[in-house]
């Protein structure tokens, strides 16, 4: 078998992306990654649970959080999922431009929520003077709120470079797996925005 | 032959060759030079140190010296010349043990390295710039936050880069040994190192992210003057204590399970029996795997964590010594009436069961939470956890090296050198270290500069500081030893050991590609089996043809180079502007070189099935 057997979409297996040795082991080593970004999650939820009441005489987390933001957020992030396993639901049935439509709406919904994380930091910053150095609050709250943010803008990015690299030569053996990986990523995001609101926001509101 | 043209090869294109490799065999050569090379730093490093302490009040260096000296030994060792040995031998044995023509993600193995190496450089050039970190290898925040100057600086951006590359090689070893295992070998045939690979590739998966963000908190307070550990804005240093130990007791299993690997290869291989209690051994290994990250908080019953939590984590404590039991004597077992070898690599093993088992005991003291309000922070530690790390991981080293050397060089170490160099190792060892543990008994605190004359410390120390040298001429003989033996070695065929694994049934050093048909696996013990059953040769588990092989890059060295400069950048903006510039640079480096690597194809090309035929031919005719 040739390499370029796999460059061509009309032969193309239904499940593009496991079909290949390279893209088995992408798959599985992402899987283990987010293992990894799990842990790494786990310790910033355990700083952040231990010193959520360290205010220091600062703005609270009652006193800061709205829910209405957040939850416009959650509605973002969640659907921006969704989108993306329509993306991968086109990718298996090889057809490149709905994939590649549905993956430009997950980019958007990513960007949207970014925009809206973007001005609630800036609001807490400039109408309540809270800040990554205000309190131990302050600190754990954006390493964790700001980690997923970074999470979240790395995910975009590497979206906006697969799409603009493959626009013009369709799907393959080669990047499906690519794409695929790229998925997985963003559910695991979208995973941990369910427990940064859970955690953060609501239990921020009750206590 | 493909040898010879190696040769004439001018020595640029032999630089480049590495510096661009993506094979696995080579990375692990490089990890093992570079490894090695941190060995003999941090072995430096503790000579200073005993030298120091070889009598009372000496003057030798000056107590900031000395701090940073401890810090930088023990830091040094763990991270910089255990961990990427081991990794090293990891790289050379484990593909060719399971049957692979290599690891899952070749470029990332080749990225994992020059991280490694990166992070050391860095970590060392405090040296050269304003001092090194002077914290303990710990560098609990209660110390970090108040050390002056960059030296912890460079130990927080220096282990950070070099803990990314060991993450990545964790992760591709797992997805190795998951997905790529030859036709025919099962989980429960695979040997045991190939085991001890994959479960210390899942240790490391999940320890080192609490490593990662203990050292992103220890940078935003000491860089950015956020409030985690300053106890004036509610923060909380007891934080960094967890998160070390959740990271560093796993840590100790990373360094100590893939010697037990190497250890049960090497007892079955020169003792001609299967390894005594395989399964056992396995899920033993799991086992102390799991519990290893279930014990973190022993380290800390001083802290003050009271007595429900300290029972618990003491009861836990111990009861890693049953599968570490099982081992051990699985291993005394294994050797039971067999047809031993004692070789230099046997030398090892044997040294290793009493030394490893005396630091194992004095773990199980150390683990009853009472007695510890006693011992902590005294040389008995030091004597504990030197047992445990020399006795067991560097003897495993040492034991792994003469057993694969042949494998990796085509040469077989000198054997009356490896025998002088572990009785002076083992003396040494064990007279640097047993008074150790009665100096700390007698109340020697660990990490003192000086100790006073006439409290009964002086002998001991004079005795720990003399073992101290003969450890040193130990290492010296083996330096001797490699460079004799690639100058006057005798040729090893592939198959020096009459061994049992699948690594001794291809040429040694194997070719690039490691086989030409992927050798069908018929049971543990693969090469055996085949001595014993068949004609002594493996039968191929798939019919010959093209292979597929990965393109050398020369993108891991940039990428690496790009995060090193970035992390100096992010130690000196606190002082300077400049700063920014080798931070911003660094990292639009790096990502640059990321997006070329997403944005070049890189299908890899194929080794006609024609060469590989020859190869085969040749190698029938040998």
């Amino acid at each position: 078998m040739s390499i370029d057997h796999s460059l061509f979409p009309e032969t193309m297996p239904s499940n593009p992306e496991r079909a290949t040795l390279e893209g088995k082991n992408k798959f599985m080593g992402l899987w283990f990654f987010l293992g990894g970004e799990t842990v790494l999650f786990a310790c910033l939820f355990g700083i952040y649970i231990a010193l959520k009441n360290s205010t220091a005489g600062g703005p609270s987390s009652t006193d800061l959080f709205g829910l209405e933001l957040v939850f416009f957020m959650t509605v973002l992030l969640l659907s921006s999922s969704l989108t993306s396993v329509y993306a991968m639901y086109h990718m298996r049935n090889n057809d490149f431009k709905k994939m590649m439509l549905w993956l430009g709406i997950t980019g958007l919904l990513g960007i949207g929520f970014l925009a809206c994380e973007i001005y609630e930091f800036a609001h807490y910053i400039i109408d309540y003077d809270f800040t990554f150095r205000s309190s131990a609050f302050g600190s754990a709250f954006y390493a964790l709120v700001g980690f997923h943010g970074g999470h979240v803008i790395f995910g975009i990015s590497w979206l906006i470079v697969l799409m603009i690299r493959n626009a013009r030569r369709g799907l393959n053996l080669y990047n499906a797996p690519k794409f695929n990986t790229f998925s997985l990523y963003w559910h695991f995001i979208d995973v941990v925005w369910v427990f940064v609101f859970t955690v953060v926001y609501l239990m921020g509101m009750v206590s | 032959m493909g040898i010879a043209a190696t040769e004439k090869r001018s020595i640029g294109a032999f630089i480049w060759d590495y510096l661009t490799t993506v094979d696995h065999k080579k990375i692990g050569i490089l990890y093992i030079l570079g490894g090695g090379f941190f060995f003999l730093l941090g072995g430096l490093e503790a000579m200073v140190i005993r030298i120091q302490l070889i009598e009372p009040n000496n003057d030798f260096v000056s107590a900031q010296t000395f701090n940073e000296m401890l810090t930088m030994h023990g830091t040094t060792m763990i991270f910089l010349a255990a961990m990427p040995i081991i990794i090293g031998l990891m790289n050379v044995a484990m593909p060719l043990q399971i049957g692979a023509r290599d690891v899952a993600f070749p470029f990332l193995n080749a990225l994992g390295f020059w991280l490694f190496m990166f992070g050391g450089i860095l970590l060392n050039l405090s040296w050269f710039l304003g001092g090194a970190p002077d914290a303990g290898w710990t560098s609990y925040a209660s110390l970090a936050m108040d050390s002056p100057g960059h030296g912890v600086d460079f130990y927080i951006s220096g282990l950070q880069i070099a803990g990314a590359g060991t993450l990545m090689g964790g992760i591709n070893f797992i997805a190795t040994i998951v997905n790529m295992r030859g036709p025919g070998m099962t989980y429960l045939r695979m040997p045991m190192f190939a085991w001890a690979t994959l479960i210390t590739s899942i240790l490391i998966l999940f320890a080192f992210p609490a490593l990662t963000i203990n050292l992103f908190l220890l940078m935003f307070d000491r860089m950015f003057d956020t409030a985690f550990f300053n106890v004036n804005l509610g923060g909380n240093q007891v934080i960094y204590q967890h998160l070390f130990w959740i990271f560093g007791h796993p840590e100790v299993y990373i360094l100590i399970l893939p010697v037990f690997g190497i250890f049960s290869d090497v007892f079955s291989t020169f003792s001609k029996k299967r390894l005594f209690g395989y399964t056992a051994m396995v899920f033993a290994t799991m086992l102390i795997a799991f519990l290893g990250f279930m014990v973190w908080a022993h380290h800390m019953f001083t802290v003050g964590l009271g007595p429900v939590a300290n029972a618990i984590f003491a009861v836990g404590t111990m009861a890693i010594a049953v599968p570490t039991g099982i081992k051990i004597f699985n291993w005394l077992a294994t050797m039971w009436g067999g047809n031993i070898t004692i070789n230099a690599a046997m030398h090892w093993a044997l040294g290793f069961i009493p030394s490893f088992t005396i630091g194992g005991m004095t773990g199980v003291m150390l683990g009853s939470a009472v007695a510890d309000y006693q011992y902590h922070d005294t040389y008995f530690v030091v004597a504990h956890f030197h047992y445990v790390i020399i006795g067991g991981t560097v003897f495993g080293i040492f034991a792994g090296l003469h057993y694969w050397w042949p494998k990796m060089f085509g040469k077989i170490l000198n054997e009356t050198l490896g025998k002088i160099t572990f009785w002076l190792f083992f003396i040494g060892f064990h007279l640097t270290f047993m008074i150790q543990h009665f100096l700390g008994l007698m109340g020697m605190p660990r990490r003192y500069w000086v100790f006073l004359e006439g409290r009964e410390l002086d002998l001991g120390n004079f005795i720990s500081t003399i073992g101290a040298f003969f450890m040193a001429a130990g290492v010296i003989v083996f330096l001797y030893n490699i460079i004799h033996t690639a100058i006057k070695g005798e040729q090893a065929g592939a198959d020096p050991w009459d061994g049992r694994t699948l690594e001794w049934s291809i040429a040694s050093p194997p070719p690039y590609y490691n086989f030409e048909q992927l050798p069908l696996t018929r049971g543990l013990d693969p090469l055996w089996i085949e001595k014993t059953e068949g004609n002594g040769k493996i039968v191929p588990g798939e019919p010959l043809g093209d292979v597929h092989m990965p393109n050398g890059s020369i993108l891991p060295f940039l990428m690496s180079f790009g995060f090193f400069v970035a992390g100096l950048g992010f130690i000196y903006q606190v002082d300077h502007w400049l700063g920014y510039i080798a931070l911003y640079g660094g990292m639009a480096f790096a990502i640059g070189c990321m997006i070329v690597r997403s944005l070049k194809d890189d299908h890899g090309y194929y080794i006609p099935k024609e060469e590989l035929e020859e190869a085969l031919v040749e190698r029938e005719a040998d």
